[in-house]
Protein backbone atom coordinates (compact mmCIF):
# COMPACT_ATOMS: atom_id res chain seq x y z
CA UNK A 1 0.00 0.00 0.00
CA UNK A 2 3.03 2.40 1.13
CA UNK A 3 0.57 5.32 0.84
CA UNK A 4 -0.22 7.92 3.63
CA UNK A 5 -2.96 7.29 6.16
CA UNK A 6 -4.06 7.76 9.81
CA UNK A 7 -5.31 5.77 12.58
CA UNK A 8 -7.51 6.95 15.25
CA UNK A 9 -9.21 4.19 17.23
CA UNK A 10 -11.18 5.85 19.85
CA UNK A 11 -12.25 4.20 23.25
CA UNK A 12 -10.03 0.82 22.66
CA UNK A 13 -13.39 -2.08 23.71
CA UNK A 14 -13.15 -5.26 25.59
CA UNK A 15 -10.56 -3.85 28.21
CA UNK A 16 -10.64 -2.37 31.69
CA UNK A 17 -10.97 1.49 31.66
CA UNK A 18 -10.61 3.58 28.68
CA UNK A 19 -8.19 3.92 26.43
CA UNK A 20 -7.56 5.97 22.49
CA UNK A 21 -5.05 5.48 20.13
CA UNK A 22 -3.70 7.53 16.71
CA UNK A 23 -0.45 7.02 14.73
CA UNK A 24 0.20 8.34 11.57
CA UNK A 25 1.93 6.41 8.57
CA UNK A 26 3.97 8.51 6.08
CA UNK A 27 5.46 7.28 2.97
CA UNK A 28 5.37 3.98 4.27
CA UNK A 29 6.72 4.93 7.84
CA UNK A 30 4.88 4.53 10.88
CA UNK A 31 5.19 8.08 12.89
CA UNK A 32 3.84 8.88 16.25
CA UNK A 33 2.08 6.12 17.73
CA UNK A 34 0.06 7.66 20.81
CA UNK A 35 -1.51 5.37 22.82
CA UNK A 36 -3.75 7.63 24.97
CA UNK A 37 -4.71 6.55 28.45
CA UNK A 38 -7.98 8.59 28.39
CA UNK A 39 -8.96 7.64 31.72
CA UNK A 40 -9.67 10.97 34.07
CA UNK A 41 -7.62 11.82 36.75
CA UNK A 42 -9.52 11.15 40.33
CA UNK A 43 -6.88 12.00 42.57
CA UNK A 44 -6.06 9.58 44.77
CA UNK A 45 -2.42 10.48 45.33
CA UNK A 46 -3.46 13.70 46.99
CA UNK A 47 -6.90 12.30 48.39
CA UNK A 48 -5.07 10.04 50.65
CA UNK A 49 -2.69 12.53 52.38
CA UNK A 50 -3.79 12.94 55.94
CA UNK A 51 -6.34 9.74 55.83
CA UNK A 52 -5.92 7.19 59.08
CA UNK A 53 -3.20 5.36 57.98
CA UNK A 54 -4.90 2.18 59.60
CA UNK A 55 -8.54 3.05 56.97
CA UNK A 56 -6.57 3.97 53.79
CA UNK A 57 -6.32 0.76 52.18
CA UNK A 58 -10.38 0.84 51.64
CA UNK A 59 -10.00 4.36 49.84
CA UNK A 60 -7.47 3.00 47.66
CA UNK A 61 -9.29 -0.01 46.73
CA UNK A 62 -11.20 1.95 44.81
CA UNK A 63 -8.58 2.98 42.46
CA UNK A 64 -9.70 -0.26 40.13
CA UNK A 65 -12.79 -2.05 40.28
CA UNK A 66 -11.19 -5.78 38.70
CA UNK A 67 -8.29 -5.38 40.66
CA UNK A 68 -9.07 -3.67 43.96
CA UNK A 69 -7.52 -7.06 45.85
CA UNK A 70 -4.19 -5.64 44.54
CA UNK A 71 -4.20 -2.29 45.83
CA UNK A 72 -6.09 -3.22 49.24
CA UNK A 73 -3.48 -5.77 49.49
CA UNK A 74 -0.31 -4.06 48.60
CA UNK A 75 -1.65 -0.87 50.63
CA UNK A 76 -2.08 -3.22 54.12
CA UNK A 77 1.50 -4.87 53.35
CA UNK A 78 3.05 -1.60 53.32
CA UNK A 79 1.23 0.35 56.03
CA UNK A 80 2.25 -3.22 57.95
CA UNK A 81 5.90 -2.62 56.53
CA UNK A 82 5.34 1.00 57.97
CA UNK A 83 4.33 0.26 61.09
CA UNK A 84 6.33 -3.06 61.81
CA UNK A 85 3.58 -5.03 61.92
CA UNK A 86 3.95 -8.53 61.60
CA UNK A 87 0.78 -10.52 60.29
CA UNK A 88 0.29 -14.09 61.45
CA UNK A 89 1.14 -17.33 59.25
CA UNK A 90 -2.77 -17.47 59.04
CA UNK A 91 -3.11 -14.31 58.00
CA UNK A 92 -0.70 -14.91 55.18
CA UNK A 93 -2.20 -17.50 53.92
CA UNK A 94 -5.78 -15.84 54.10
CA UNK A 95 -3.85 -13.24 51.40
CA UNK A 96 -2.60 -15.88 49.61
CA UNK A 97 -6.53 -16.92 48.73
CA UNK A 98 -7.74 -13.47 48.41
CA UNK A 99 -5.22 -12.51 45.79
CA UNK A 100 -5.86 -16.43 43.99
CA UNK A 101 -9.67 -15.59 43.96
CA UNK A 102 -8.77 -12.25 42.19
CA UNK A 103 -6.53 -13.92 39.79
CA UNK A 104 -8.92 -16.03 38.80
CA UNK A 105 -11.94 -14.09 38.51
CA UNK A 106 -9.76 -11.40 37.10
CA UNK A 107 -7.70 -13.82 34.29
CA UNK A 108 -10.88 -15.53 33.31
CA UNK A 109 -12.74 -12.43 32.67
CA UNK A 110 -9.72 -10.87 30.00
CA UNK A 111 -9.50 -15.17 28.66
CA UNK A 112 -12.89 -15.96 28.12
CA UNK A 113 -14.98 -12.64 27.81
CA UNK A 114 -11.84 -10.60 25.96
CA UNK A 115 -9.39 -12.97 24.22
CA UNK A 116 -11.83 -15.95 23.46
CA UNK A 117 -13.85 -13.57 20.68
CA UNK A 118 -10.78 -12.59 18.97
CA UNK A 119 -9.26 -16.30 18.65
CA UNK A 120 -13.27 -17.53 17.14
CA UNK A 121 -13.68 -13.94 15.39
CA UNK A 122 -16.81 -13.33 17.12
CA UNK A 123 -17.89 -9.86 18.82
CA UNK A 124 -18.46 -11.01 22.31
CA UNK A 125 -19.00 -13.44 24.43
CA UNK A 126 -22.54 -13.22 23.39
CA UNK A 127 -21.91 -14.79 20.37
CA UNK A 128 -19.67 -17.04 21.35
CA UNK A 129 -23.17 -18.52 23.30
CA UNK A 130 -25.00 -19.48 20.38
CA UNK A 131 -21.21 -21.02 18.77
CA UNK A 132 -19.25 -22.15 21.63
CA UNK A 133 -22.37 -22.75 24.13
CA UNK A 134 -20.22 -25.09 26.28
CA UNK A 135 -17.25 -22.91 26.27
CA UNK A 136 -19.35 -20.10 27.54
CA UNK A 137 -21.13 -21.97 30.29
CA UNK A 138 -17.27 -23.09 31.47
CA UNK A 139 -16.14 -19.46 31.38
CA UNK A 140 -18.85 -18.00 33.31
CA UNK A 141 -17.87 -21.35 36.03
CA UNK A 142 -14.45 -20.08 36.32
CA UNK A 143 -15.13 -16.69 36.84
CA UNK A 144 -17.63 -17.51 39.82
CA UNK A 145 -14.92 -20.03 41.39
CA UNK A 146 -12.60 -17.20 41.69
CA UNK A 147 -15.14 -14.85 42.67
CA UNK A 148 -17.12 -16.91 45.35
CA UNK A 149 -13.96 -17.43 46.87
CA UNK A 150 -13.21 -13.96 46.94
CA UNK A 151 -16.02 -12.91 48.94
CA UNK A 152 -15.82 -16.22 51.34
CA UNK A 153 -13.14 -15.04 51.97
CA UNK A 154 -12.89 -11.28 51.79
CA UNK A 155 -16.27 -10.88 52.55
CA UNK A 156 -16.49 -9.11 48.57
CA UNK A 157 -14.85 -9.83 45.41
CA UNK A 158 -14.72 -5.87 44.66
CA UNK A 159 -13.51 -3.83 47.48
CA UNK A 160 -13.36 -6.45 50.35
CA UNK A 161 -14.57 -5.93 53.64
CA UNK A 162 -12.80 -7.86 56.09
CA UNK A 163 -8.88 -7.50 55.14
CA UNK A 164 -7.36 -5.50 57.42
CA UNK A 165 -4.02 -4.00 58.89
CA UNK A 166 -2.80 -6.90 60.78
CA UNK A 167 -5.06 -9.49 60.08
CA UNK A 168 -8.94 -10.61 58.85
CA UNK A 169 -11.77 -9.01 60.67
CA UNK A 170 -13.06 -12.83 60.32
CA UNK A 171 -12.08 -16.03 59.31
CA UNK A 172 -13.75 -18.74 56.77
CA UNK A 173 -15.67 -21.03 58.14
CA UNK A 174 -15.60 -25.07 57.18
CA UNK A 175 -18.62 -25.14 55.08
CA UNK A 176 -17.15 -21.87 52.92
CA UNK A 177 -14.24 -23.78 52.71
CA UNK A 178 -15.56 -27.02 51.92
CA UNK A 179 -17.55 -25.39 48.74
CA UNK A 180 -15.06 -23.30 47.59
CA UNK A 181 -13.20 -26.77 47.27
CA UNK A 182 -15.36 -28.19 45.30
CA UNK A 183 -16.28 -25.77 43.29
CA UNK A 184 -12.56 -24.67 42.26
CA UNK A 185 -12.11 -28.40 41.40
CA UNK A 186 -14.59 -28.57 38.91
CA UNK A 187 -13.74 -25.57 37.43
CA UNK A 188 -9.71 -26.87 37.24
CA UNK A 189 -11.05 -29.10 34.47
CA UNK A 190 -12.38 -26.71 31.96
CA UNK A 191 -8.58 -25.18 32.20
CA UNK A 192 -7.23 -27.60 30.18
CA UNK A 193 -9.13 -27.07 26.81
CA UNK A 194 -8.98 -23.56 27.91
CA UNK A 195 -4.76 -23.94 27.60
CA UNK A 196 -5.30 -25.70 24.30
CA UNK A 197 -7.18 -23.10 22.57
CA UNK A 198 -4.32 -20.93 23.31
CA UNK A 199 -1.69 -22.96 22.88
CA UNK A 200 -3.25 -23.91 19.12
CA UNK A 201 -4.20 -20.16 18.44
CA UNK A 202 -1.68 -19.43 15.23
CA UNK A 203 -1.74 -15.05 16.74
CA UNK A 204 1.98 -14.34 17.16
CA UNK A 205 3.86 -11.08 17.42
CA UNK A 206 7.54 -11.51 18.88
CA UNK A 207 9.63 -8.31 19.57
CA UNK A 208 13.04 -8.21 21.77
CA UNK A 209 11.98 -6.81 25.42
CA UNK A 210 13.14 -7.33 28.84
CA UNK A 211 10.74 -8.50 31.40
CA UNK A 212 10.47 -8.01 34.84
CA UNK A 213 8.45 -9.28 37.69
CA UNK A 214 8.76 -9.85 41.71
CA UNK A 215 9.75 -13.79 43.19
CA UNK A 216 8.97 -15.48 45.99
CA UNK A 217 9.24 -18.99 46.58
CA UNK A 218 5.78 -19.76 45.65
CA UNK A 219 4.29 -18.06 42.83
CA UNK A 220 1.95 -15.92 45.41
CA UNK A 221 0.88 -12.63 45.20
CA UNK A 222 3.52 -11.35 47.94
CA UNK A 223 6.88 -10.09 46.22
CA UNK A 224 10.20 -10.33 48.30
CA UNK A 225 12.58 -9.05 45.73
CA UNK A 226 12.88 -8.00 41.98
CA UNK A 227 13.90 -10.30 39.37
CA UNK A 228 14.06 -9.37 35.74
CA UNK A 229 15.74 -10.92 32.55
CA UNK A 230 18.57 -8.47 32.62
CA UNK A 231 20.17 -10.58 35.50
CA UNK A 232 20.73 -10.18 39.29
CA UNK A 233 17.66 -9.57 41.74
CA UNK A 234 17.27 -6.64 43.71
CA UNK A 235 15.43 -5.85 46.80
CA UNK A 236 11.88 -4.21 46.36
CA UNK A 237 12.64 -1.31 48.24
CA UNK A 238 15.17 -0.62 45.69
CA UNK A 239 12.47 -0.20 42.62
CA UNK A 240 12.50 3.26 42.20
CA UNK A 241 16.93 3.26 41.57
CA UNK A 242 15.58 0.78 39.18
CA UNK A 243 12.76 1.91 37.39
CA UNK A 244 12.62 5.65 35.55
CA UNK A 245 9.32 7.58 34.71
CA UNK A 246 8.61 8.84 31.21
CA UNK A 247 6.47 11.75 30.92
CA UNK A 248 3.86 11.14 28.25
CA UNK A 249 2.28 14.57 27.33
CA UNK A 250 -1.02 12.64 25.55
CA UNK A 251 -1.78 10.23 28.25
CA UNK A 252 -3.52 10.60 31.46
CA UNK A 253 -0.53 8.15 32.39
CA UNK A 254 2.86 8.04 32.69
CA UNK A 255 5.16 5.51 31.81
CA UNK A 256 8.18 4.11 32.72
CA UNK A 257 11.89 2.13 31.96
CA UNK A 258 13.68 -0.46 33.71
CA UNK A 259 17.62 0.63 33.50
CA UNK A 260 16.32 2.80 31.05
CA UNK A 261 14.61 0.72 28.41
CA UNK A 262 11.36 -0.40 27.96
CA UNK A 263 9.75 -3.63 29.41
CA UNK A 264 7.12 -5.67 29.99
CA UNK A 265 5.01 -6.62 33.31
CA UNK A 266 2.60 -9.23 33.83
CA UNK A 267 1.82 -12.89 33.16
CA UNK A 268 4.31 -13.89 30.32
CA UNK A 269 7.21 -12.27 32.44
CA UNK A 270 6.29 -14.02 35.66
CA UNK A 271 5.83 -17.76 33.64
CA UNK A 272 9.24 -16.18 31.80
CA UNK A 273 10.88 -15.94 34.80
CA UNK A 274 9.61 -18.10 37.67
CA UNK A 275 7.28 -20.98 36.13
CA UNK A 276 9.48 -23.23 38.63
CA UNK A 277 7.76 -22.31 41.09
CA UNK A 278 4.33 -23.09 40.20
CA UNK A 279 2.23 -25.64 41.96
CA UNK A 280 3.59 -29.63 41.80
CA UNK A 281 0.29 -30.29 40.35
CA UNK A 282 -0.32 -27.40 38.10
CA UNK A 283 3.99 -28.22 36.85
CA UNK A 284 2.67 -31.55 36.57
CA UNK A 285 -0.97 -31.43 34.85
CA UNK A 286 0.29 -28.70 32.45
CA UNK A 287 3.53 -29.81 31.54
CA UNK A 288 3.46 -29.39 27.06
CA UNK A 289 1.61 -25.87 28.13
CA UNK A 290 4.81 -24.69 30.73
CA UNK A 291 7.51 -26.00 28.23
CA UNK A 292 6.41 -23.70 25.92
CA UNK A 293 7.97 -20.50 28.21
CA UNK A 294 10.09 -19.01 27.93
CA UNK A 295 8.67 -16.78 25.55
CA UNK A 296 8.88 -13.59 23.55
CA UNK A 297 5.47 -13.58 21.87
CA UNK A 298 2.74 -11.29 23.10
CA UNK A 299 -0.02 -13.43 22.65
CA UNK A 300 1.51 -16.16 24.77
CA UNK A 301 0.49 -14.20 27.55
CA UNK A 302 -2.91 -15.43 27.48
CA UNK A 303 -1.17 -18.62 27.40
CA UNK A 304 0.59 -17.82 30.76
CA UNK A 305 -2.60 -16.28 32.19
CA UNK A 306 -4.50 -19.59 32.07
CA UNK A 307 -1.61 -21.76 33.25
CA UNK A 308 -1.46 -18.55 36.09
CA UNK A 309 -5.30 -19.70 36.75
CA UNK A 310 -4.77 -23.39 36.86
CA UNK A 311 -2.02 -22.40 39.80
CA UNK A 312 -4.29 -20.18 41.65
CA UNK A 313 -7.04 -22.92 41.93
CA UNK A 314 -4.30 -25.54 42.72
CA UNK A 315 -2.66 -23.89 45.01
CA UNK A 316 -6.26 -22.60 46.65
CA UNK A 317 -6.87 -26.07 46.97
CA UNK A 318 -3.68 -27.32 48.77
CA UNK A 319 -4.55 -23.90 51.32
CA UNK A 320 -7.79 -24.52 51.80
CA UNK A 321 -7.71 -28.25 52.39
CA UNK A 322 -4.71 -28.36 54.72
CA UNK A 323 -5.29 -25.16 56.89
CA UNK A 324 -7.48 -25.46 59.83
CA UNK A 325 -8.59 -21.63 60.09
CA UNK A 326 -8.83 -20.32 63.83
CA UNK A 327 -10.51 -16.74 65.19
CA UNK A 328 -7.62 -14.47 65.72
CA UNK A 329 -6.98 -11.17 66.91
CA UNK A 330 -5.21 -8.59 64.63
CA UNK A 331 -1.73 -7.97 65.53
CA UNK A 332 -1.54 -5.20 67.98
CA UNK A 333 -0.62 -1.46 66.24
CA UNK A 334 1.80 0.26 68.16
CA UNK A 335 3.84 2.46 65.90
CA UNK A 336 2.06 5.58 64.40
CA UNK A 337 5.18 6.52 62.37
CA UNK A 338 7.30 4.95 59.87
CA UNK A 339 8.15 4.41 56.18
CA UNK A 340 6.86 1.37 54.03
CA UNK A 341 7.32 -0.32 50.79
CA UNK A 342 5.41 -3.38 49.58
CA UNK A 343 5.17 -4.55 45.74
CA UNK A 344 3.35 -7.15 44.88
CA UNK A 345 1.68 -9.23 41.83
CA UNK A 346 -1.78 -7.88 41.08
CA UNK A 347 -2.81 -9.96 37.91
CA UNK A 348 -1.64 -7.46 35.23
CA UNK A 349 1.86 -7.45 36.80
CA UNK A 350 4.12 -6.06 40.03
CA UNK A 351 2.09 -3.57 41.57
CA UNK A 352 4.50 -0.84 44.18
CA UNK A 353 3.43 1.15 47.01
CA UNK A 354 5.59 3.45 48.91
CA UNK A 355 4.06 4.80 51.97
CA UNK A 356 4.72 7.60 54.78
CA UNK A 357 3.15 7.85 58.05
CA UNK A 358 2.94 10.08 60.43
CA UNK A 359 1.51 10.62 63.72
CA UNK A 360 -0.96 7.76 62.47
CA UNK A 361 -1.67 9.63 59.24
CA UNK A 362 -1.17 9.33 55.66
CA UNK A 363 1.93 11.83 54.56
CA UNK A 364 2.24 10.86 51.14
CA UNK A 365 1.88 7.19 49.12
CA UNK A 366 3.22 6.91 45.73
CA UNK A 367 1.99 4.26 44.03
CA UNK A 368 3.50 2.39 40.53
CA UNK A 369 0.92 0.53 38.39
CA UNK A 370 1.73 -2.63 36.08
CA UNK A 371 -0.47 -0.85 33.29
CA UNK A 372 1.93 2.23 33.47
CA UNK A 373 4.90 0.13 33.34
CA UNK A 374 3.69 -1.38 30.03
CA UNK A 375 2.72 1.90 28.18
CA UNK A 376 5.70 2.19 26.38
CA UNK A 377 6.85 -1.19 25.33
CA UNK A 378 3.54 -1.50 24.23
CA UNK A 379 4.07 1.81 22.08
CA UNK A 380 7.09 0.05 20.36
CA UNK A 381 5.20 -3.22 19.90
CA UNK A 382 2.42 -0.92 18.02
CA UNK A 383 5.09 0.45 15.86
CA UNK A 384 6.42 -3.14 14.76
CA UNK A 385 2.87 -4.53 14.44
CA UNK A 386 2.03 -1.97 12.20
CA UNK A 387 4.69 -2.00 10.19
CA UNK A 388 5.10 -5.43 9.65
CA UNK A 389 1.22 -5.11 8.62
CA UNK A 390 1.39 -1.72 6.42
CA UNK A 391 0.16 -3.76 3.63
CA UNK A 392 -2.64 -4.96 4.61
CA UNK A 393 -6.38 -2.91 4.73
CA UNK A 394 -6.35 -0.58 7.36
CA UNK A 395 -9.46 -2.27 8.88
CA UNK A 396 -7.49 -5.21 9.25
CA UNK A 397 -4.26 -3.13 10.82
CA UNK A 398 -6.97 -2.09 13.45
CA UNK A 399 -8.40 -5.04 14.09
CA UNK A 400 -4.64 -6.46 14.86
CA UNK A 401 -3.38 -3.00 17.18
CA UNK A 402 -6.59 -3.84 19.23
CA UNK A 403 -6.08 -7.51 19.44
CA UNK A 404 -2.27 -6.80 20.47
CA UNK A 405 -3.10 -4.10 23.23
CA UNK A 406 -5.98 -6.69 24.67
CA UNK A 407 -2.99 -9.35 24.87
CA UNK A 408 -1.25 -7.15 27.37
CA UNK A 409 -5.01 -7.20 29.59
CA UNK A 410 -4.44 -3.35 30.07
CA UNK A 411 -5.95 -1.89 33.05
CA UNK A 412 -6.87 1.97 32.29
CA UNK A 413 -8.60 2.97 35.16
CA UNK A 414 -5.13 2.15 37.68
CA UNK A 415 -2.92 3.44 34.58
CA UNK A 416 -3.83 7.23 35.59
CA UNK A 417 -1.79 7.26 39.27
CA UNK A 418 0.85 8.88 39.81
CA UNK A 419 2.87 11.43 42.17
CA UNK A 420 5.45 14.85 41.95
CA UNK A 421 5.08 14.85 38.45
CA UNK A 422 4.88 17.96 35.83
CA UNK A 423 4.65 17.98 32.16
CA UNK A 424 5.90 20.92 30.52
CA UNK B 1 -46.31 2.46 32.78
CA UNK B 2 -45.56 -0.24 29.97
CA UNK B 3 -43.91 0.45 26.84
CA UNK B 4 -45.42 -3.19 25.22
CA UNK B 5 -42.46 -3.90 23.03
CA UNK B 6 -42.17 -7.18 21.02
CA UNK B 7 -38.58 -8.93 21.41
CA UNK B 8 -35.02 -7.79 23.91
CA UNK B 9 -35.50 -5.41 26.46
CA UNK B 10 -32.11 -2.60 24.79
CA UNK B 11 -30.06 -2.10 27.22
CA UNK B 12 -26.51 0.54 27.06
CA UNK B 13 -23.66 -0.43 29.79
CA UNK B 14 -21.35 3.26 30.02
CA UNK B 15 -19.11 3.92 31.90
CA UNK B 16 -17.66 7.47 32.75
CA UNK B 17 -15.24 8.41 35.61
CA UNK B 18 -14.73 5.90 38.12
CA UNK B 19 -13.21 2.58 38.78
CA UNK B 20 -15.18 0.27 36.93
CA UNK B 21 -16.29 -1.85 39.94
CA UNK B 22 -19.91 -1.72 39.03
CA UNK B 23 -19.54 -3.42 35.45
CA UNK B 24 -17.42 -6.16 37.37
CA UNK B 25 -20.07 -6.53 39.04
CA UNK B 26 -22.52 -6.89 36.36
CA UNK B 27 -19.92 -8.99 34.74
CA UNK B 28 -19.67 -11.45 37.85
CA UNK B 29 -23.66 -11.18 38.03
CA UNK B 30 -23.48 -12.72 34.62
CA UNK B 31 -22.05 -15.97 36.10
CA UNK B 32 -25.46 -16.68 37.84
CA UNK B 33 -27.95 -15.01 35.04
CA UNK B 34 -26.34 -15.17 31.66
CA UNK B 35 -28.30 -18.21 30.70
CA UNK B 36 -31.50 -16.14 32.07
CA UNK B 37 -31.10 -12.74 30.46
CA UNK B 38 -29.66 -13.55 26.82
CA UNK B 39 -32.71 -14.54 25.59
CA UNK B 40 -34.72 -11.00 27.22
CA UNK B 41 -31.76 -8.32 26.74
CA UNK B 42 -30.06 -6.94 23.77
CA UNK B 43 -26.42 -5.65 24.81
CA UNK B 44 -26.62 -2.70 22.02
CA UNK B 45 -23.92 -1.40 24.22
CA UNK B 46 -21.26 -2.64 26.45
CA UNK B 47 -17.95 -1.45 25.48
CA UNK B 48 -16.58 -3.97 28.20
CA UNK B 49 -17.96 -6.66 26.82
CA UNK B 50 -18.19 -5.74 22.60
CA UNK B 51 -16.79 -4.15 20.03
CA UNK B 52 -19.80 -3.28 17.78
CA UNK B 53 -21.73 -0.81 19.70
CA UNK B 54 -24.82 0.99 19.15
CA UNK B 55 -25.64 3.98 21.88
CA UNK B 56 -28.52 4.57 19.41
CA UNK B 57 -32.52 3.37 20.26
CA UNK B 58 -31.89 2.08 24.04
CA UNK B 59 -34.89 1.29 26.45
CA UNK B 60 -32.19 1.48 29.34
CA UNK B 61 -29.06 2.82 29.89
CA UNK B 62 -27.04 1.92 32.57
CA UNK B 63 -24.40 4.70 33.70
CA UNK B 64 -21.82 4.17 35.98
CA UNK B 65 -19.06 6.28 36.88
CA UNK B 66 -18.84 10.61 37.82
CA UNK B 67 -18.83 13.31 35.10
CA UNK B 68 -15.63 15.17 35.36
CA UNK B 69 -14.69 16.81 31.53
CA UNK B 70 -16.67 18.46 28.85
CA UNK B 71 -16.67 15.63 26.61
CA UNK B 72 -18.40 13.13 29.03
CA UNK B 73 -20.94 15.72 30.09
CA UNK B 74 -22.05 15.96 25.98
CA UNK B 75 -22.09 12.11 25.73
CA UNK B 76 -24.74 11.89 29.10
CA UNK B 77 -26.55 14.72 27.26
CA UNK B 78 -27.15 11.95 24.68
CA UNK B 79 -27.63 9.04 26.33
CA UNK B 80 -30.50 10.73 28.04
CA UNK B 81 -31.81 11.74 24.66
CA UNK B 82 -31.11 8.01 23.19
CA UNK B 83 -32.64 6.43 25.78
CA UNK B 84 -36.01 5.89 27.42
CA UNK B 85 -34.83 5.10 31.05
CA UNK B 86 -31.50 6.19 32.60
CA UNK B 87 -30.29 4.26 35.59
CA UNK B 88 -27.27 5.86 37.68
CA UNK B 89 -25.27 3.05 39.28
CA UNK B 90 -22.61 3.09 41.80
CA UNK B 91 -21.12 5.61 44.42
CA UNK B 92 -19.36 8.05 41.40
CA UNK B 93 -22.59 8.17 39.28
CA UNK B 94 -25.25 8.65 42.22
CA UNK B 95 -23.34 11.05 44.05
CA UNK B 96 -20.40 11.98 42.52
CA UNK B 97 -18.02 10.09 45.32
CA UNK B 98 -15.29 9.06 45.39
CA UNK B 99 -14.02 9.85 41.83
CA UNK B 100 -14.45 13.70 42.58
CA UNK B 101 -12.43 13.61 45.71
CA UNK B 102 -10.72 16.69 44.32
CA UNK B 103 -14.10 18.78 44.96
CA UNK B 104 -12.98 18.86 48.83
CA UNK B 105 -9.73 19.78 48.56
CA UNK B 106 -8.20 22.16 50.17
CA UNK B 107 -7.14 25.14 48.16
CA UNK B 108 -3.76 24.36 48.68
CA UNK B 109 -4.42 20.80 47.10
CA UNK B 110 -6.45 22.63 44.15
CA UNK B 111 -3.75 24.56 43.37
CA UNK B 112 -1.11 21.90 42.68
CA UNK B 113 -3.70 19.99 40.52
CA UNK B 114 -4.61 22.78 38.73
CA UNK B 115 -1.94 22.66 36.09
CA UNK B 116 -3.42 19.32 35.14
CA UNK B 117 -7.24 20.46 35.67
CA UNK B 118 -6.22 22.77 33.05
CA UNK B 119 -4.02 20.36 30.76
CA UNK B 120 -6.76 17.45 30.25
CA UNK B 121 -9.94 20.23 30.19
CA UNK B 122 -11.55 19.03 33.02
CA UNK B 123 -14.44 20.78 34.40
CA UNK B 124 -13.73 22.53 37.56
CA UNK B 125 -16.05 20.48 39.79
CA UNK B 126 -16.90 16.49 39.45
CA UNK B 127 -20.60 15.86 38.63
CA UNK B 128 -22.61 13.02 39.72
CA UNK B 129 -25.01 11.97 37.05
CA UNK B 130 -28.22 13.16 38.53
CA UNK B 131 -26.32 16.74 38.52
CA UNK B 132 -26.34 16.55 34.43
CA UNK B 133 -29.50 14.95 33.43
CA UNK B 134 -32.72 13.24 35.22
CA UNK B 135 -32.05 10.17 36.18
CA UNK B 136 -34.97 7.16 36.13
CA UNK B 137 -33.66 5.11 39.01
CA UNK B 138 -30.23 4.59 41.32
CA UNK B 139 -28.83 1.95 42.49
CA UNK B 140 -26.62 2.98 45.22
CA UNK B 141 -23.08 1.01 46.65
CA UNK B 142 -19.91 1.04 46.04
CA UNK B 143 -19.56 -1.24 44.47
CA UNK B 144 -23.02 -1.27 43.17
CA UNK B 145 -25.91 -3.40 45.29
CA UNK B 146 -26.18 -6.54 43.23
CA UNK B 147 -29.68 -7.65 44.55
CA UNK B 148 -31.35 -3.18 43.87
CA UNK B 149 -29.66 -4.17 40.20
CA UNK B 150 -31.17 -7.28 39.74
CA UNK B 151 -34.32 -5.68 41.34
CA UNK B 152 -33.86 -2.35 38.71
CA UNK B 153 -33.50 -4.91 36.08
CA UNK B 154 -36.62 -7.10 36.56
CA UNK B 155 -38.78 -3.72 36.92
CA UNK B 156 -38.01 -2.48 33.52
CA UNK B 157 -38.22 -6.25 31.50
CA UNK B 158 -42.02 -6.04 33.02
CA UNK B 159 -42.34 -2.40 32.30
CA UNK B 160 -41.49 -2.63 28.51
CA UNK B 161 -43.12 -5.96 28.49
CA UNK B 162 -40.71 -8.57 28.08
CA UNK B 163 -41.12 -10.13 30.81
CA UNK B 164 -44.55 -11.23 32.83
Amino acid sequence: MHQDFDINLEHITKIEGHADLSLKVRQGEVEDVELKITENKRFYSQAVRGKPALNVAQLVSRICGTCSIAHLTCCLEAVENALKVEPSEQTKILRKLTTYGMYIRDHAMHLYMFSLPDVFKKDSIIEMADSHPELVDQAFQVKAAGNNMSKMVAGRAVHSTLPMVGGFAKVPDKEGAAKTVAELKAAREHLFQLMQIFKDCDFKFERETRYVCSGNKDYSYLGDEIISSEGVPVPKTHYLWHLQRVIIPYSTSTGFQFRGKEFMVGSLPRMNLKKDSLHKDTRRDATSYISLFPSKDIYNNNLAQAVETLHAIDHSIELLETTEFKPEKPVEVKEKSGTGVAAIEAPRGTLYYHIEIENSNVKEVELVIPTAQNQVNMGFDIKKLVEENIDRPKEEIEFEIEKLIRAYDPCMSCATHFLKVKWT
Amino acid sequence: MRYFMAGKLKVGLFSFSCCEDSSIVFVELLNDHYKEWLPLVDFKYARIMKTKNDPTDLDVAFVEGAIANERDRQKVLDIRKNSKKVVAIGACACNGQPAGQRNMFDPETKKEIQFIVDKFKMMDKVLSVPEVIPVDDQVAGCPMDEKRFIAVLEKYLVEFGIKK
